[in-house]
């Protein structure tokens, strides 16, 4: 199936600033895959050293955050969007 | 590397920024960026130029501390992205303010960042705006590098 991934902004300097690619996929889990080997440099920012999603990166499959569905390994189909959505978040106390 | 970072704002934008604060104070403001990085564009070369040309306000989520955090949720977070391609933009930052504390980044901040955007702060002292800093975390993680700001004093285009 022939995916689109949209990229963040500030993931854009490790992806030949790209935003958005196009990648082959059955699952979301394998879109991410896909376009971490297209971007190797990606791969670090988006999960941690023992591949887990890092914490601070939703992934949404069209306008559904995949963690309500079967998260990485929610099915996609052709012309789905892939989006990563980087999570926001701060405020004046330090504790 | 870049030795200095600057952001460029129209002087109308740069109140919207405050006048926000104002409106939510005592409780934070919060909102994102949406402008153009010269770094993105065909051909790009030298060092970069940022600038601002809309704002996209968001509430604050933060219902049970929201004078000293500030949070958006991911839909929130698509849906500037989505306003930001509707322009033919992109989010380039965030912006939140600092009810009756200095512009300046707190530890809560650094660990919520991501290298790469702006985030301004706005002071709001009494409910009025006072300083505006902008700040940039480093590729570490570990400090800001702060951007200077360049008030411009025409329209958004």
């Amino acid at each position: 199936m022939a995916v689109k991934v949209i990229i963040p902004t500030p993931l854009r300097v490790y992806a030949a600033k790209k935003d958005s690619a196009e990648v082959s996929a059955q699952t979301v889990g394998e879109a991410l895959g896909g376009l971490t080997t297209q971007f190797a440099d990606l791969r670090k920012h988006l999960f941690t050293d023992d591949g887990k999603l890092r914490s601070f990166v939703n992934v949404y499959l069209n306008d559904e955050d995949i963690r309500y569905m079967a998260k990485e390994a929610t099915p996609v189909k052709d012309g789905d969007v892939v989006s990563i959505v980087p999570s926001i978040a701060g405020g004046c106390a330090s504790a | 590397m870049v030795d200095e970072f600057q952001l460029n704002i129209g002087y109308e934008l740069a109140e919207r920024i405050g006048n926000h604060g104002a409106e939510t104070f005592p409780h934070e403001c919060c909102g994102a960026l949406l402008g153009r990085d010269s770094a993105f564009e065909e051909n790009a070369g030298g060092a970069s130029s940022r600038e601002v040309l809309e704002l996209f306000p968001l509430v604050n989520r933060r219902d049970d501390s929201p004078r000293n955090r500030f949070a958006v949720t991911a839909e929130d977070v698509l849906e500037a992205e989505k306003a930001a391609r509707k322009h033919g933009l992109d989010v380039i930052g965030w912006y939140h303010s600092h009810p009756d504390h200095p512009a300046r980044p707190s530890q809560f901040d650094r660990e919520h960042a991501w290298p790469w955007y702006s985030y301004i702060i706005v002071s709001v002292l009494s409910g009025k705006p006072a300083d505006m800093t902008s700040w940039r975390l480093n590729d570490d993680r570990q400090d800001y590098t702060p951007e200077r700001i360049e008030i411009r004093n025409r329209a958004a285009v």
